[in-house]
Parts: structure tokens; C-alpha cells; sequence
């Protein structure tokens, strides 16, 4: 365990980088994004995350999602094979401004958060008149 | 904090899965046939205890009735399929980045297992087997006797 902590100062980087408070390793979700008639649907592979461990928010355009994982340990035995790791997961996606707000669905089962993001009626085209002076 | 030195970094190929996936490709390109079954898939991870081993595997969004699990002796294979969303008339993706199809994975266990007391549970997309070791596996004690 030791081996990991670097005992010298660490230089910043610039522009200061952003880091999380936890130190667990994020993952980036695989996503399906399909467009229907009147709404996106996205799929998100987040295995071992839950509904209540899924954060879904929508700021300005800017959609993220986060999901947390319990990495789980099984007492009496010990982890001799491994061929994936464990951690949290963490995606943002920019959207269009059609998207409505307020109609956003989440539903997790069997570790798929499936995301309904309903478009906005379509605004109506404003004419704008030209006046002379 | 991640130093058990266990888990593989993503940064390094096996190279002997990197072979199969070389020699799977070469035939494909030389078949002209693509191979619907990922053998590959899923990954694992493996606990081992003295009574029992766990098999963990990520598979989410898999119909758990679906999901075949067979012991024989001391391999385990772990088969079924994933569906890919069906698109209706006017849909179309944008991102297609999650697999899908048919998948079957062998492994070769440490010892042999008790087939009648395997456990499989699918919870939160994680599929945990728990396979106790054959009693006839098990270490035995010899007392030394003095005569």
C-alpha cells in the first residue's frame, strides 16, 4: 500500500485541474442515444449503481450523470483474478435547447439507467417586424 | 488506495487475449463470416475462499431468466444473449456504443466444485456465483502416528 504515496511535493498543474474528494476510480458509462419523434432516449450501462446512487442533472444545457458504487468485499476469501475494476461512474452530455425541462424521466433496472428527456412543444417561430425610421 | 496490484490496468493488453482477438479477426476477414459469439464477454472477477469460490461478472441490462449457468466438474460457463433496443419507424441513433448479442464465457476453476450447490444471484446488473468446493476436493488432514 505504501508504495503509492509519493512522499516529494507535487507540482500544480495550470490551469488547476479539477479532482474529486473521493479517491475511487470513475468510470465512463457506455450510452445508446436514440432519437424519437418527440423525445431522446439514453440507455447507460452502470452496473452495481442503484436508484439511489444515481444522480441525474440537467444545468443550463449541460447533462450529467453519476452513479456510485459500494465496491464490495466478500470476508474469508481473497480477490485472485481480476479482469474488470470496480469505481463510480460519470458522464456529461451537451443537449439542445428543445429538450423539456421539466419532463425528464429516470428509471434504473438491472444496472441500465434508461433517461426519457421529452422535447419542448415547438416554439413558435416569432416574426420579428422590420420597422422603418 | 487501488495498490493490490490485482487489477489489471487498462493501459496493458493481455497478450494472449490480445492473439484471440487477432486469430478471431483473421478468420473473420478470411471467412467472410462474422462470428455471432463473443467469447470474451463477460468479464470476471474472482474471490477465492477454502470452502468456496465467487465468480463476479458485469452484465447489465440482461433478462436474469436469460442467463444460462453450467458447472462441469471444475469449469464454469456462463451463457445467454443481449438484446439491442428495437427502433421503431422514424427513430435513429446517435450513439450505439453498449454491445449486444450472443455471449459464452468458459473458466477454469481452482478445484472442483459441488454442481447441486451452486448459487447465481443477478442484482444491480452484477451477476455473483457462488460454487463451494467438492468435498472430495477438499484438503484432508493426515495425522502422523507414532508407533
Amino acid at each position: 500500500m505504501d508504495s503509492n504515496i509519493d512522499y516529494q511535493k507535487k507540482p500544480a498543474q495550470t490551469p488547476v485541474e479539477t479532482e474529486r474528494t473521493r479517491n475511487r476510480r470513475v468510470f465512463v458509462p457506455k450510452v445508446d442515444i436514440i432519437e424519437t419523434k418527440d423525445a431522446m432516449v439514453m440507455f447507460a450501462d452502470i452496473p452495481g449503481a442503484d436508484e439511489k446512487s444515481v444522480e441525474v442533472t440537467l444545468e443550463k444545457n449541460i447533462l450529467t450523470i453519476t452513479g456510485k458504487v459500494v465496491p464490495q468485499e466478500y470476508a474469508g476469501r481473497s480477490p485472485v483474478y481480476a479482469e474488470y475494476a470496480t469505481g463510480d461512474y460519470e458522464r456529461a452530455f451537451t443537449v439542445s435547447d428543445e429538450v423539456d425541462r421539466d419532463r425528464i424521466e429516470a428509471i434504473v433496472k438491472n444496472g441500465v439507467l434508461k433517461l426519457t428527456l421529452h422535447k419542448a412543444p415547438y416554439a413558435e417561430a416569432k416574426k420579428i417586424a422590420v420597422r422603418m425610421e | 488506495m487501488f495498490g493490490q496490484g490485482l487489477w489489471r490496468v487498462s493501459g496493458f493488453t493481455d497478450p494472449l487475449r490480445e492473439m484471440q482477438r487477432l486469430h478471431r479477426e483473421m478468420s473473420r476477414v478470411f471467412s467472410g463470416i462474422e462470428q455471432p459469439l463473443n467469447q470474451e464477454d463477460p468479464l470476471v472477477n474472482a474471490w477465492v475462499g477454502e470452502q468456496d469460490v465467487i465468480i463476479v461478472a458485469e452484465l447489465p441490462g440482461v433478462d436474469p431468466a436469460k442467463v444460462d449457468i453450467s458447472v462441469v466438474g471444475d469449469t464454469l460457463t456462463i451463457s445467454g444473449s443481449r438484446e439491442a433496443v428495437p427502433l421503431k419507424e422514424g427513430e435513429s441513433y446517435h450513439r450505439q456504443e453498449r454491445s449486444y448479442g450472443r455471449f459464452s464465457r468458459s473458466l477454469q476453476l481452482p478445484f472442483h466444485v459441488e454442481a447441486g450447490k451452486v448459487e447465481a444471484k443477478y442484482e444491480r446488473g452484477i451477476l455473483k456465483i457462488v460454487l463451494p468446493r467438492a468435498e472430495a476436493d477438499k484438503p484432508r488432514k493426515i495425522e502422523v502416528k507414532s508407533e
